[in-house]
């Protein structure tokens, strides 16, 4: 059974979860790529306000379909995180509690994730329809000129997720490198 | 006897296509993912495969694109020289299908104009055409989306003769397990060998649309598309990169003949959602 999980996060929610794990997220998650995480990351070294409450939050790197009529969203599958990787500190720093993406992170990420408690998920890469069908409600709440680029909030139910880089150090993927590689 | 094909038909053809292709995978590779789920020994990996499947039912029921990045629209066109094309130029009758089928269908547009001024054409064109001239009277499209994650992953060797064949497992292993979990495997590895730079890149994308299960006709060429696919397998990457046993669902190796002093090699990854659909006008 995965570990069902309520978004903002509280550190003590995220203490249990073992890289490996599979969850469900539940709550208010934000869409943001790389342009979106560009502008943030200025918006902090300003010391300007972001556009998301960033206590205990959750981003998806995700950029949706356009949605078609009487839908709540397009397909909204992950991207590949490592783009966000160099943003992905001071976000941290600043309150960033989840991560859901796809794909490695950098070792800076993953140590940012040890010292500040937050955790990396990644779901299936192109599954998007199964990704629009948790999404309940969906919003732009900044960035609209960027388009798919937007950053989204978005209502999800039962988001399917597993843990990558947990609050221990682990990742997923080395583990599986390391009971690979023979050599 | 020639026959003549009207550009509206065409243009309504390929719009359609780029739905059609988007919302369902082909059945041989729906059927190729069955059998990876059926044979995977990691628990995790083979939840993967159950919610991968989940993902193509919801697709076609929702009418929701199987994923989000619908990809660049490259297009393969057999044209039987025997076809006369009325009511304008047939690749811009392919470019107007393309437009309209991702603004119609609300398909994801992923093209910018220059590679990097990066404005977005906003229409998903220029959609990439490969064509060919071959006997007969008809028109065959093959609309092929090929999303950003796959082809990002993929690689093109100059190899010299003196690598041999093991030069080219050894760089079709590397290039795969690079890869690791940026292609969205379980992944089609599509393997172009000889000919020179550009016809060994356009044989790797070409094997990826060949049905899953079947094997190259030339004997040699059949056992190294066995060979790698049993090693690309061992190496544990798995569904999504999470481990397991099943990493390709298939190996596909074109071969053409080449300089004396050339063996050039390119793998072309395709992701688990291998998108193509066909209609022969
Ligand atoms: S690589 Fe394929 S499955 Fe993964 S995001 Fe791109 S198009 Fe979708």
């Amino acid at each position: 059974m995965p570990i069902s999980l309520h978004t903002p996060f509280e550190t003590t929610d995220l203490l249990p979860l073992k890289s490996g794990d599979q969850v469900t997220i539940s709550g208010i998650i934000y869409t943001a790529r790389d342009t979106a995480h560009k502008k943030m990351t200025q918006l902090l070294e300003e010391g300007k306000e972001l556009p998301l409450p960033i206590q205990g939050a959750v981003i998806y790197y995700a950029g949706p379909c356009p949605t078609p009529p009487g839908k709540i969203i397009g397909s909204v599958g992950p991207t590949t995180s490592g783009r966000m990787d160099s943003y992905t500190p001071a976000m941290i720093q600043a309150g960033l509690k989840g991560m859901i993406g796809k794909g490695k992170r950098s070792l800076e990420v993953q140590r940012a994730c040890q010292e500040q408690k937050a955790v990396y998920f990644a779901t299936i890469g192109g599954a998007a329809a199964l990704m629009a069908g948790c999404v309940k409600s969906a919003r732009v709440i900044a960035y609209p000129e960027l388009g798919a680029e937007a950053i989204y909030e978005l209502e999800v139910e039962n988001l399917p997720a597993v843990v990558v880089d947990d609050c221990y150090g682990n990742d997923l993927y080395e583990r599986q490198d390391q009971l690979s590689s023979p050599s | 006897m020639i026959k003549t094909i009207h550009c509206n038909e065409i243009i309504q053809a390929v719009a359609d296509l780029c739905l059609q292709a988007n919302l369902e995978l082909p059945r041989d590779v729906q059927n190729a993912i069955e059998k990876a789920k059926n044979k995977e020994q990691c628990a995790l990996a083979k939840e993967m495969l159950e919610q991968i499947q989940k993902n193509h039912s919801i697709a076609k029921e929702q009418s929701l694109p199987l994923c989000q990045d619908t990809g660049t629209a490259v297009v393969f066109l057999e044209i039987g020289q025997d076809v006369h094309i009325d009511g304008g130029l047939l690749y811009d009758a392919i470019q107007q299908g393309v437009a309209q089928g991702y603004q119609e269908h609300y398909l994801r547009k992923s093209i910018v104009s220059h590679p990097w001024l990066r404005t977005n054409t906003k229409n998903n064109t220029p959609a990439i055409i490969h064509s060919e001239i071959v006997a007969g009277d008809h028109l065959k499209i093959t609309l092929a989306p090929k999303g950003g994650g796959a082809e990002n992953m993929s690689s093109l060797k100059m190899l010299t003769p003196a690598a041999g064949v093991e030069g080219i497992k050894k760089f079709v292993i590397q290039t795969v397990k690079e890869a690791g979990p940026n292609p969205c495997p379980p992944i089609v590895v599509g393997v172009g060998i000889g000919g020179n730079f550009e016809k060994s890149a356009l044989l790797a994308k070409k094997a990826l649309l060949r049905p899953i299960g079947s094997r190259n006709p030339q004997e040699e060429n059949a056992r190294l598309e066995e060979e790698l696919y049993q090693k690309i397998n061992a190496l544990g990457i798995g569904i999504q990169g999470f481990g397991g046993n099943t990493t390709a669902l298939a190996v596909h190796v074109e071969t053409y003949p080449c300089h004396i002093a050339s063996m050039p090699v390119a793998v072309n990854i395709n992701c688990h959602v291998a998108r193509h659909k066909t209609v022969i006008l």
